[in-house]
């Protein structure tokens, strides 16, 4: 156990329960002045739970918190703000219809008093975002920001409130390899410009490249405190998951079988009605994996929509099993063998507000062994559902619960249980182990081989590379909607993949020698 | 039709449509600010009759026309309050509260309205046109704008003062977040209920005048859903307005128009028209609007979700 030097905060002993759930369980953790403390664990572990009992959004059934060792006032938001403690909230708190500068007033005291200040707020906003190097415009309305500039709004609203305590909830997990690289810097210098920052995340390496010290919470306990310099990857990942983390995957299936999916020149276009798939032409056959490599926004998204039958195609054909499936609805498509695990699950995958058990049957509720003469069978789905949950370690407060009450990993999950039980030809997935924690990662990744081991196609579409060396058979890469190459999984080549996936298609071809490189890649029709 | 005789139609029909747009102008101000809140309350039908019912019989009483708008204002306030405790506090499903103030509203005003009026038929002194000097004199403008009583000419320091609170104050910055993304206010301190009851009860201040208004500027007594629809279109107003107070302002002289026409065309010896089809031309233009109004863009995103604390 390693305890600070010179404690800022302290909580001792914070319990607190949810219903027959107990998010807390005398969880305890020191953090010490000017240090970036990271507080890991799988998903539903307590970290935000924990936070959100800090910062005054959550009281606590019992423990207590000193800062500066003082006690606090529990369940006071307010409280938290007097001592200089702010939150960088997983789900940005930011109004979308208000300007920057009017988000960053809006905590302020004096209901009354009048705006005519924005301008001063603004010029405020300005030189902090130059001295720590964030671009931040105050003028612009959140709604036409992207979610990485949202994030830096948000960091900058804190520093802007002067806070000493910075408390940042999984921060990452929406941002791109290279937000990613300048907020770890940020976080270091913000240390360094003597605040203390906790960091919350279940991304080992980012932990071990930020923080101080570690704790690892499990089951709402804190289970393990370090020094980073005392620690490494694989301990931490045992101290989360509780047991060891095997890395080593089963070995490659031998031989693709017959073709499965088939697309030739697909073109399609995006909500903006822009052209974003623009010519993809590659096959998936029986028994591989097949991944599409690409950072988001270069069409893998509508490639995905289109293969499901959820926009249309503006050129070229799917066939599915040597049938024809381009132009055919989503339901039509969804009564073949096709399963597809969406990019954002919460909002396209599950209907949030419905039980488990009417989410397990989204798309077979109308069918045998779930329905007879259009009436559901209460007992098949409530065991079918079941089946789901205890196969994937889904953490829920029981199948009837609606499924928003799970956390995102949990959900995913679901979502990846509910499809593999669908015993398709064909599985679609773009994003697989996407806002997941080590543990459900290795058994979702787990599951996938196990289905390409029993002869299913798989399309993988990931922006999470280290996810598809560990399990694609070969990787396409898209770029600005072509499938610009296609490497097999061998991490020797990283660098020449990371070059592709930035469209320097020259470069990688320099870099390695035998690139397969073609505008429309068909090595795979052979 | 002459120049002269059109012009006094005009005249006519642009002064109406202002007085008849008065009780939409302050019964869809207040529900803008209310919405932006992020509350839905449809009881405004019945906060505006239980509005005209309570400013008429205090007047009826007392002979004091402001006491009768105090009245009216006071009602509202109570009215809005029973259905802030259900949306807010409860955290009742909105539609259905709104439905039971509406109910509310119309079986007691039409119950007091028998035991204790029916019989007297005596009506009240109504608010007496304030002429602005000069101005009122102005030739076919004076009595289209400057011959109105002092309500109408409210409606617009009443709307600049909404849309100023709304857009130019931190009151309004958090009631506009309120109504968006509630649990950002949270987590600053901040109560969201605080917020949305002001809200409400800012609403029911301004649809128990509107109403009032009806009993004590409009007609000189009460009859039974004497509103007929107002708050209704009250409702449909704001959105066409786009949440807007300045917008409620002209959309309700569009609404008021239509009032005004009908009235002026049913006097009409020349149009052959059953007066029934006339009457219904304020209602047939919401409909029409509210169709013509499909981008929902400028809603409060919260707009009738009751805001659970974590």
């Amino acid at each position: 156990m390693s305890v600070p030097s010179a404690p800022i905060l302290q909580m001792e002993n914070i319990s607190k329960r949810f219903g027959r759930v107990s998010a807390n369980a005398a969880a305890s953790i020191e953090v010490g002045e000017g240090e970036v403390f990271a507080l890991v664990g799988e998903n539903g572990a307590g970290k935000s739970v924990l936070m959100s009992i800090l910062c005054g959004v959550l009281r606590p059934d019992a423990g207590r918190i000193l800062f500066k060792g003082q006690p606090l006032k529990l369940g006071s938001p307010l409280e938290a703000t007097r001592h200089r403690i702010g939150m960088v909230h997983q789900h940005f708190m930011l109004v979308p219809n208000l300007t920057v500068a009017e988000n960053y007033v809006l905590g302020e005291r004096s209901p009354f008093r009048p705006l005519g200040r924005l301008t001063e707020v603004a010029a405020c906003i300005v030189e902090l975002s130059r001295r720590y190097g964030l671009e931040v415009r105050p003028d612009a309305f959140v709604r036409d920001l992207s979610v990485g500039e949202r994030q830096r709004v948000e960091i900058l609203r804190i520093l802007y409130q002067g806070v000493e305590l910075v408390v940042l909830d999984e921060p990452t997990a929406v941002l791109t390899p290279g937000e990613t690289d300048r907020l770890l810097k940020l976080l270091r210098e913000l240390a360094r410009d003597g605040k203390t920052v906790i960091f919350i995340s279940h991304k080992l390496d980012e932990v071990m490249r930020v923080a101080d010290r570690i704790s690892v919470m499990r089951d709402g306990k804190v289970v393990f405190t370090t020094l980073t310099d005392k620690t490494n990857p694989r301990e931490l990942a045992r101290q989360m998951v509780g047991r060891d983390v095997r890395t080593d995957l089963p070995a490659r299936a031998a031989a693709p079988g017959r073709v499965v999916l088939s697309v030739e020149n697909l073109h399609c276009r995006n909500d903006l009605g822009l052209p974003a798939v623009r010519g993809a032409s590659f096959e998936v056959r029986q028994g591989e994996i097949v991944g599409v490599a690409g950072v988001s926004g270069n069409g893998q998204s509508e490639l995905a929509m289109a293969l499901a039958g959820l926009i249309p195609t503006t050129e070229g054909t799917i066939k599915l099993n040597g049938e024809q499936i381009s132009g055919l609805s989503s339901r039509a498509i969804n009564r073949r063998p096709v399963a597809h695990v969406p990019e954002d699950c919460a909002a396209n995958g599950v209907v949030l507000p419905l039980p488990l058990t009417e989410n397990a049957i989204l798309q077979s509720y109308d069918r045998a062994p779930f329905a007879t003469l259009g009436m559901l069978n209460v007992r098949a789905i409530e065991s079918h559902t079941q089946v789901l949950v205890d196969q994937f370690h889904v953490r829920t407060d029981g199948i009837q619960a609606p499924i928003q009450s799970l956390s995102g990993g949990n959900q995913q999950k679901f979502v990846v249980a509910r499809e593999l039980a669908r015993h398709p030809d064909l599985l679609l997935i773009n994003q697989l182990t996407r806002g997941i924690d080590i543990g459900a990662s290795e058994l979702v990744m787990r599951a996938v081989l196990e289905q390409r081991d029993l002869n299913k196609a798989i399309l993988l579409i990931s922006t999470e590379l280290e996810e598809l060396f560990a399990l694609c058979d070969r990787i396409l890469v898209i770029y600005e909607g072509r499938l610009i190459g296609e490497l097999p999984p061998d991490r020797g080549r990283l660098e020449e993949l990371g070059l592709l996936i930035a469209g320097e298609v020259a470069e990688a071809h320099r870099s390695q020698g035998g690139l397969t490189q073609s505008p429309n890649s068909t090595t795979a029709m052979e | 039709m002459q120049t002269a005789s059109m012009l006094d139609f005009l005249s006519t029909t642009v002064g109406a449509d202002w007085r008849l747009a008065t009780p939409l102008i302050f019964a869809a101000t207040g529900e803008a600010i209310c919405e932006r809140a992020g509350v839905l309350n449809i009881g405004v039908e019945g906060i505006m009759l239980i509005g005209a019912f309570s400013g008429f019989a205090t007047s009826h009483a007392t002979g004091d026309l402001a006491l009768g708008f105090g009245a009216g204002m006071a009602a509202g306030f109570l009215t809005a309050l029973v259905f802030a405790v259900f949306a807010v506090t409860i955290k009742a499903n909105q539609i259905v509260a709104g439905v039971a103030i509406n109910l509310l509203g119309l079986g007691l005003t039409s119950f007091l309205f028998r035991t204790y009026f029916i019989s007297t038929g005596r009506g009240v002194d109504i608010a007496r046109p304030l002429n602005i000097p000069f101005l009122s004199d102005i030739p076919y403008l004076g009595p289209a704008l400057f011959q109105q009583n002092l309500l109408v000419y409210a409606t617009i320091p009443v709307v600049i003062a909404a849309w100023g609170v709304l857009f130019r104050t931190s009151y309004g910055l958090t009631i506009r977040a309120v109504g968006e993304h509630p649990k950002a206010v949270d987590v600053t301190g901040k109560s969201v209920a605080l917020y949305r009851y002001s809200a409400v009860l800012i609403g029911g201040v301004l649809g128990g005048l509107g109403g009032a208004f009806l009993t004590l500027a409009h007609a000189n007594q009460f009859v039974e859903n004497i509103t007929s629809g107002r708050g209704f279109i009250a409702l449909s107003i704001v959105v066409f307005a786009r949440w807007s107070p300045i917008g409620v302002f002209f959309v309700s002289l569009l609404f008021g128009l239509f009032y005004a026409l009908q009235l002026q065309l049913q006097a009409d010896p020349n149009v052959r028209v059953p007066y029934q089809a006339l009457q219904a031309l304020p209602y047939l233009t919401t409909i029409v609007a509210l169709m013509l109004v499909r981008n929902r863009w400028d809603a409060p995103s919260m707009l009738g979700i009751p805001y659970w604390k974590a």
